[in-house]
C-alpha cells in the first residue's frame, strides 16, 4: 500500500511483534518438553506428549509431557525432600532468590510476553503491558516479604508441600500468584499448568535452574486434570491452591475432604459493573473496555454483569456500542490490537452455545462491528441488554468477550441485583459521589470492589472471593496467611468425648427447667419434639436437652441471616456488648462452675479457672473489637487500596466438646467481636454450660438471632448444618472427627471451613485458642481500591 | 501522484460551520471527568496502538498538514514571519517527499498563527498557497483587555486578512462557575468573527480541574466555537492528553446533540512526531477518521515540524537524521 493510500484510509497497518526469538527458544528444546522435578528437565520414558498450539493460527508449537503418576511422585518427593531446608534458610536467603527470579524475568520480559501471546492468544499488548510486569512485581514484592517473613510473622510457619493447579487465562500470571507467596513463606511446590498454556511454565522452569533456585523447591508437572487429580489429592501435599472454574473447584473441596490438607480456592465469577446516573460516563464506557474485553473477557473477575441507572441507560448503551466499533480484534502479536484469539475451539463453542441458549429466553444482542480474522478461534465483542436476573445469560459464567445487562432505580435496587448471584468475586462501582461509592462497595458481595475504576490488579493488594468465587487470598499480607499455618504446636490427636451415661432419673425434684433451644432470641422447643437426657459424671440425669434437626437448623440460620446488621453495628457497641456479657457471666460464675463439675467430673478448681478463663477471652475480643484493624495497601496508584476487614457473615460453629464453656466462648467472642452471627451447636457431651449460658445472653443485650444455639448430636446434625446453602463459614471444633463430612458437605455453596483436622486445641493455652487466627478466621477482607485526583 | 486531495484539504470549509445552540446549562452541567479514569485511558493508549513504517510516513504527513506553524513571540518582524510562511509553504525537503512517492506541492501546513500585527505580511506572504492565516486575539495571552477592544481586536484581524481568529476566554468566568457570562462573551467573540473560523482558547492549565475544562468546552460550543483549543502555550501546563480526551469526549457529545462537527486544537508541548501520532491516534479512536483532517483538527506547534522532518527521513533513509539538514522555520 502506498503512502498515499494510507493519507486516504488512515489506518494503522500492522504492527507486528516478531516471535523469533520466542520460537527460537522452542526450537532449542526441540518443540519437545519434559517435567521440571528436583531442578530439571526430566523425559521419563514411556509417556506420550501432547501438542501445544498457538488459538489464533492453530499452529503447532511444541509437544508437552504427560506426566504419570511416578512423575507425580518423584516430584512430590522432591518437594517434600527440600522443604525442610528451604524454610530452615530463613526468609532473607529465601528472599534472594525470589529477587534473583524478578531480576531473571525482568531481563528476559520480551520473551516471555511473546511465549505467553503464542501459547495463549492473548494480545501482545497485554501480556508485555500487563501481565509480565505484574509477574515480576510479584517476585519483586515476595522477596520482600520473605525478607520480612521471620520479624513480621514470626508466629506463622510453612505449610509443607503445596500442590497447586493453575488456569489457562493468565498462565504465568496465575503461577507467581501461587509460587512467588509459597515460596516466600518457605513451602516447596508441585505444580500444573494448565493443559492448553504450559510453555511459559516451562520457560520459567528454565529461569529457576538460572537462579540456582535449590532442587525440588520448585517442580512442574504438565499434563490434563489427571495429573492435577494426582497432586491435590497426594498425600504428601498439606496445602492445595487452586485456580479455575468453580465445577472443578467444587470437586477440588470433596477430593480433599478430611485429608488434613489446607485449601484455597480461586474459582468464577459473575462480577457486577455498576453505572450510577452521576458517574463520568465515557471513563465508565472505557472501563468497560479493561473489565469485559481485557483478555477477550477470559477473566474469573471479568466486569460481565452491568447494571446501568434506568435515567442513563440509552445513552450510556449507545455510547457503548459505539465504543465496540471501535475495537480492533486479531492476530494477537499485532500491537494494534485489542481482543486476541479464544483459548480453544472448545471455548470458542461453549461461548457460542451460551450465547445461542441464553438469548432464546430474551435480550437485545449488540456485536462490535469489529472485522474478525478468517482462521483462528475469535469471538466478537458483544453486549445484550434487557437481560432479566432469571435469564442464564445473567447467572451463567460465560468467560468470554459478552456483556449482559440490565437496569436499576435505586442504589438499594441495584445492590440486590448485584448479589442475586451463587458467586461473589469482584465488583465495580462508577460514580461521582464519594458517599454512593462508599456506602454501596461494603454491601457487594465480594473480594475485591473497584470504584471508577476496574480489572487493577497489584501484588500488594488481596485478590480473591467469596461466595461460590472459592475463599483465600492471593497477595498483599492477607495473601501470606494462605501460606502459613500458626506455629502453635497443636500436634496430638484429639480423643473422642463420650456423653456420661446413666439412669434416666432426676437428681432432684425440684421444678424442673427444660433447656431449649435458642433461636432468634427465643427459647424453642426442638423440631422433632424430642429431648434426651444428659448424665452426670456419677451417672444421675441432670437435665434435657432438645435433639435438633434440620429444620431447627434452618430456622437457626434464618434467624441468624436476619439479624446480619449486627455486621453493620459500630465495633464500639459490639465491644460493649461483650464486657457486658462479661460482666453477667462473672455474676454467675459460680453456677458455671458447678455446673461443668457436674458434667464432666472435673474438680472445683480446674472449672473455676474455666469460668474465669471464659470472662477473660470474652474480654479480650471485646477489647479486639475495635482494634483489629484494615490496612491501606502500597499499591502503585494514586489512590486508596483499602483492605477492610468485613464479618464472613453468618457463621456455623460445631464446639469443641471438652470445655463446654470455654471451648463455646472461645469460638463465639471472637466471630461476635467481628459482626458475624452464628449458628452454634454446642459441646455434645455437656450442652448445659451453652443452654445455661443463653439466659446470660438475653440480659446482655445481645440482638435477636446473633447467636442461635441448637442442642443436638454431632454426627445427626452435621449434614444439615455442613450442606446448608445460606450460611457463609463452618468451624468444626467436635471431637467426633467429622472433619471430612463437614469438608466436603460444605462444597454444596462453598463456604469457607475451619476444621481441627482430628487435632487436639488446648482451650486454656491462649496461643493455640485466642488471638489472630481466629480474627482472620472470623472475617473476609475486601480490598476497595479508590482511585482519586481532580 | 494522484490522490492528495486528503492532505491538502482546504482548511475550515469542508462542515458546516457550527452555529451554535441555544444556552443549555443543564446539559452544559451534567458532564462529569473522573481524573484518574481519564489518566488510565491516556496512560494505556499509546501502548494499544503502534504505527510503523510508510504507515507511519503517512500519518506524519498528516500530523504535518494539521500543524499551525506558530510563532508567538515579542521579538517577532515581518522577515521572521515571511521566513515561517515558506516554511509552511514548503514544510518538508523536496528529496524527501518525492522518495516517499508524494508531490511536494501537496504538502503544506494547516495554517500559519501569528499575533495581530503580524497578519498582514502573513497574508501576503502566503498568497496563492491556500495556506490560511490565523491571528490570535482577544488581549491573547491573558484575556484581561478591555472588552471593547478585545472584540475590536477580532474586528481588525480579520480586516487585515485573517481567516481564522484564536480567542482567549475569560478564565475567570469558568473559575466563578458564571457559564452565562463565558456563553455571552463567546458569543460576541463569535458574532465578531464574521466569515472568520473562531477557535476558543480554555486556557485548560488554568482551570484547575477537568471537569471544568469539559464544561467549559460545552458552553464553547454551545456559543458557536468552530475549534476547542486547549492553551496559549503560555500557561504553566499547556496541552496534555487527558486534557485532550476530555475535550474531544465534549465535542463528541456535542455533535452527537447537534450534528455539528468541532474541531480540536491541542497547543503548547507537543514536540516529537510520536506525540503527534499519539494525539492522532486518539482522535482517531475517539472521533473518528473525519477528525483526522486540517478542517477538524490542528496542532499548535513550533518545533513538531522539524522532528518530524527527522523521522520521515529516517524512514527514507533507514538512518537517524540530523537537525541541520531541514530547513528553518
Amino acid at each position: 500500500m502506498k503512502i498515499t493510500e494510507v493519507l486516504e484510509t488512515m489506518d494503522y497497518g500492522k504492527a507486528p511483534e516478531s516471535a523469533e526469538i520466542a520460537k527460537a527458544w522452542i526450537e532449542k528444546n526441540n518443540a519437545r518438553f519434559g517435567l521440571f522435578i528436583d531442578g530439571g528437565f526430566q523425559f521419563p520414558e514411556d509417556r506420550e506428549y501432547f501438542e501445544t498450539s498457538n488459538p489464533a493460527t492453530e499452529q503447532v508449537l511444541a509437544s508437552i509431557c504427560q506426566a504419570q503418576s511416578q512423575d507425580v511422585e518423584k516430584a512430590m518427593q522432591s518437594a517434600r525432600a527440600s522443604q525442610p531446608q528451604w524454610e530452615d534458610i530463613g526468609g532473607p536467603a529465601r528472599a534472594k532468590y525470589l529477587y534473583a527470579l524478578a531480576r531473571l524475568m525482568q531481563k528476559h520480559a520480551r520473551l516471555f510476553s511473546v511465549v505467553e501471546t503464542l501459547d495463549n492468544g492473548k494480545p501482545i499488548r497485554e501480556s508485555r503491558d500487563i501481565d509480565i510486569p505484574l509477574v515480576i512485581r510479584h517476585y519483586y514484592f515476595h522477596a520482600g516479604a520473605a525478607q520480612l517473613k521471620d520479624s513480621e510473622m514470626p508466629d506463622q510457619r510453612a505449610h509443607g508441600v503445596v500442590a497447586q493447579v493453575i488456569p489457562w487465562n493468565f498462565p504465568l500470571l496465575m503461577m507467581a500468584w501461587k509460587i512467588a507467596p509459597a515460596l516466600a513463606m518457605g513451602n516447596t511446590v508441585v505444580i500444573k499448568p494448565a493443559e492448553y498454556t504450559s510453555l511459559s511454565a516451562l520457560l520459567f522452569a528454565e529461569i529457576c535452574m538460572e537462579a540456582g533456585l535449590p532442587k525440588g523447591v520448585v517442580n512442574i508437572l504438565t499434563g490434563d486434570g489427571r495429573v492435577g487429580e494426582m497432586i491435590i489429592s497426594h498425600k504428601e501435599a498439606d496445602k492445595v491452591a487452586f485456580t479455575g472454574s468453580t465445577n472443578i473447584g467444587r470437586r477440588i473441596r470433596e477430593a480433599t475432604a478430611g485429608q488434613g490438607k489446607e485449601l484455597t480456592l480461586e474459582l468464577g465469577g459473575k462480577s457486577p459493573y455498576i453505572v450510577f446516573d452521576d458517574a463520568d460516563l465515557d471513563s465508565a464506557v472505557e472501563g468497560l473496555v479493561d473489565a469485559i474485553w481485557f483478555n477477550q473477557g477470559e477473566v474469573c473477575c471479568a466486569g460481565s454483569r452491568l447494571f446501568v441507572h434506568e435515567g442513563i441507560a440509552d445513552v450510556f448503551h449507545e455510547k457503548l456500542r459505539a465504543r465496540m466499533d471501535k475495537l480492533r480484534i486479531g492476530d494477537p502479536l499485532d500491537k494494534s490490537v485489542d481482543l486476541g484469539s479464544i483459548i480453544d475451539s472448545k471455548q470458542l463453542k461453549s461461548i457460542t452455545e451460551r450465547v445461542e441458549e441464553g438469548l432464546k429466553e430474551g435480550g437485545n444482542l449488540y456485536v462490535g462491528n469489529c472485522q474478525l480474522p478468517d482462521s483462528g478461534y475469535y469471538y466478537p465483542p458483544t453486549l445484550i441488554t434487557e437481560v432479566d436476573p432469571s435469564c442464564q445469560l445473567m447467572q451463567e459464567e460465560i468467560f468470554g468477550p459478552v456483556l449482559v445487562g440490565s437496569t436499576f432505580r435505586t442504589p438499594d435496587e441495584a445492590v440486590a441485583l448485584a448479589n442475586n448471584t451463587q458467586y461473589g468475586l469482584a465488583t465495580s462501582i462508577w460514580t461521582e459521589n464519594i458517599n454512593l461509592a462508599l456506602d454501596i462497595a461494603p454491601k457487594i458481595k465480594c473480594g475485591v470492589a473497584w470504584i471508577n475504576t476496574t480489572n487493577q490488579f497489584d501484588a500488594s493488594a488481596g485478590f480473591g472471593g467469596t461466595r461460590e468465587s472459592g475463599f483465600g487470598r492471593e497477595g498483599g499480607w492477607e495473601g501470606l496467611y494462605s501460606y502459613t499455618r500458626p506455629a502453635n504446636g497443636m500436634t496430638d490427636s484429639i480423643v473422642q468425648i463420650k456423653p456420661k451415661h446413666g439412669e434416666s432419673i432426676p437428681a432432684d425434684i425440684g421444678i424442673d427447667r427444660t433447656a431449649k433451644q435458642f433461636i432468634g432470641g427465643k427459647q424453642v422447643r426442638p423440631d422433632s419434639g424430642y429431648s434426651y437426657p444428659i448424665f452426670s459424671s456419677k451417672g444421675t440425669q441432670i437435665g434435657l436437652v432438645g435433639q435438633g434437626n434440620r429444620k431447627d437448623i434452618r430456622n437457626a440460620v434464618e434467624a441468624a441471616n436476619l439479624a446480619k446488621t449486627w455486621g453493620q453495628s459500630t465495633a464500639h457497641l459490639r465491644a460493649q456488648i461483650l464486657y457486658y456479657l462479661g460482666e453477667n457471666l462473672s455474676i454467675r460464675a459460680t453456677e458455671f462452675a458447678e455446673r461443668i463439675v457436674d458434667m464432666t467430673g472435673e474438680g472445683i478448681t480446674s472449672a473455676r479457672k474455666e469460668v474465669e478463663l471464659s470472662i477473660e477471652r470474652i474480654f479480650t475480643y471485646a477489647a479486639w473489637a475495635d482494634k483489629f484493624d484494615g490496612a491501606t495497601h502500597s499499591a502503585p496508584i494514586r489512590g486508596l487500596a483499602l483492605a477492610m476487614n468485613e464479618p464472613v457473615g453468618t457463621i456455623g460453629i460445631i464446639c469443641s466438646d471438652d470445655f463446654p464453656l470455654l471451648g463455646l466462648v472461645s469460638a463465639i467472642a471472637p466471630a461476635l467481636a467481628m459482626g458475624n452471627t452464628c449458628v452454634v451447636i454446642p459441646s455434645e457431651p455437656y450442652p448445659l454450660s451453652a443452654t445455661d449460658f443463653y439466659q446470660v445472653f438475653d440480659t446482655s443485650d445481645i440482638p435477636a438471632g446473633v447467636i442461635n444455639l441448637v442442642t443436638a448430636k454431632h454426627d445427626e446434625i452435621v449434614e444439615a448444618i455442613s450442606g446448608h446453602m445460606d450460611l457463609d463459614a463452618l468451624w468444626y471444633f467436635g471431637s467426633s472427627g467429622l472433619t471430612a463430612t463437614v469438608e466436603k458437605l460444605s462444597a454444596t455453596n462453598l463456604k469457607r471451613t475451619w476444621v481441627n483436622h482430628g487435632k487436639f486445641r488446648n482451650w486454656t493455652d491462649s496461643s493455640q485458642a485466642e488471638g489472630k487466627e481466629f480474627l482472620r478466621q472470623s472475617t473476609e477482607i475486601k480490598n476497595i481500591w479508590i482511585p482519586y485526583g481532580e | 501522484m494522484s490522490n492528495s486531495a486528503s492532505i491538502t484539504r482546504t482548511p475550515i470549509q469542508s462542515s458546516e460551520r457550527n452555529p451554535g445552540i441555544e444556552f443549555d446549562i443543564e446539559w452544559a452541567l451534567s458532564v462529569q471527568a473522573n481524573t484518574s479514569a481519564i489518566e488510565r485511558r491516556c496512560n494505556a493508549l499509546p501502548g494499544r496502538r503502534s504505527i510503523k513504517k510508510h504507515h507511519q510516513a503517512a500519518w506524519l504527513l498528516k500530523a504535518i498538514s494539521c500543524i499551525d506553524l506558530t510563532t508567538l513571540s515579542g521579538d517577532d518582524t515581518e522577515n521572521r514571519v515571511r521566513r515561517l510562511c515558506q516554511k509552511a509553504k514548503h514544510p518538508v525537503r523536496k528529496e524527501t517527499l518525492i522518495g516517499l512517492g508524494i508531490d511536494p506541492s501537496t504538502i503544506r501546513t494547516g495554517a500559519i498563527c501569528v499575533y495581530h500585527e503580524m497578519v498582514e505580511v502573513a497574508v501576503s506572504s502566503l498568497i496563492g498557497s491556500g495556506i490560511p492565516v490565523a491571528a490570535v486575539s482577544t488581549g491573547f495571552p491573558a484575556g484581561l483587555s478591555p472588552f471593547s477592544l478585545r472584540l475590536r481586536e477580532i474586528y481588525e484581524s480579520v480586516k487585515a486578512g485573517a481567516k481564522e481568529i484564536d480567542i482567549v476566554i475569560s478564565r475567570r468566568h469558568v473559575l466563578s462557575q458564571d457559564w452565562k457570562a463565558l456563553y455571552e462573551e463567546m458569543k460576541a467573540f463569535r458574532e465578531a468573527c464574521g466569515t472568520a473560523h473562531i477557535k476558543a482558547i480554555l486556557a485548560t492549565g488554568e482551570l484547575g480541574t477537568l471537569r471544568n475544562v469539559a464544561r467549559a468546552s460545552r458552553i464553547c460550543m454551545m456559543a458557536g466555537a468552530d475549534f476547542i483549543k486547549t492553551s496559549t502555550g503560555k500557561e504553566g501546563t499547556n496541552a496534555t492528553l487527558p486534557v485532550t480526551l476530555t475535550m474531544i469526549r465534549q465535542i463528541r457529545d456535542y455533535y452527537d446533540l447537534t450534528g455539528f462537527k468541532v474541531g480540536y486544537k491541542p497547543a503548547g508541548g507537543i514536540s516529537k512526531a510520536k506525540d503527534a501520532i499519539t494525539y492522532l491516534v486518539l482522535m482517531k479512536e475517539e472521533l473518528g477518521n473525519r477528525w483526522l483532517e486540517p478542517d477538524l483538527f490542528r496542532f499548535g506547534a513550533s518545533s513538531l515540524l522539524g522532528d518530524i522532518e527527522r523521522q520521515l527521513e529516517h524512514y527514507l533513509t533507514g538512518h537517524y537524521s540530523a537537525s541541520h539538514r531541514h530547513a528553518i522555520g
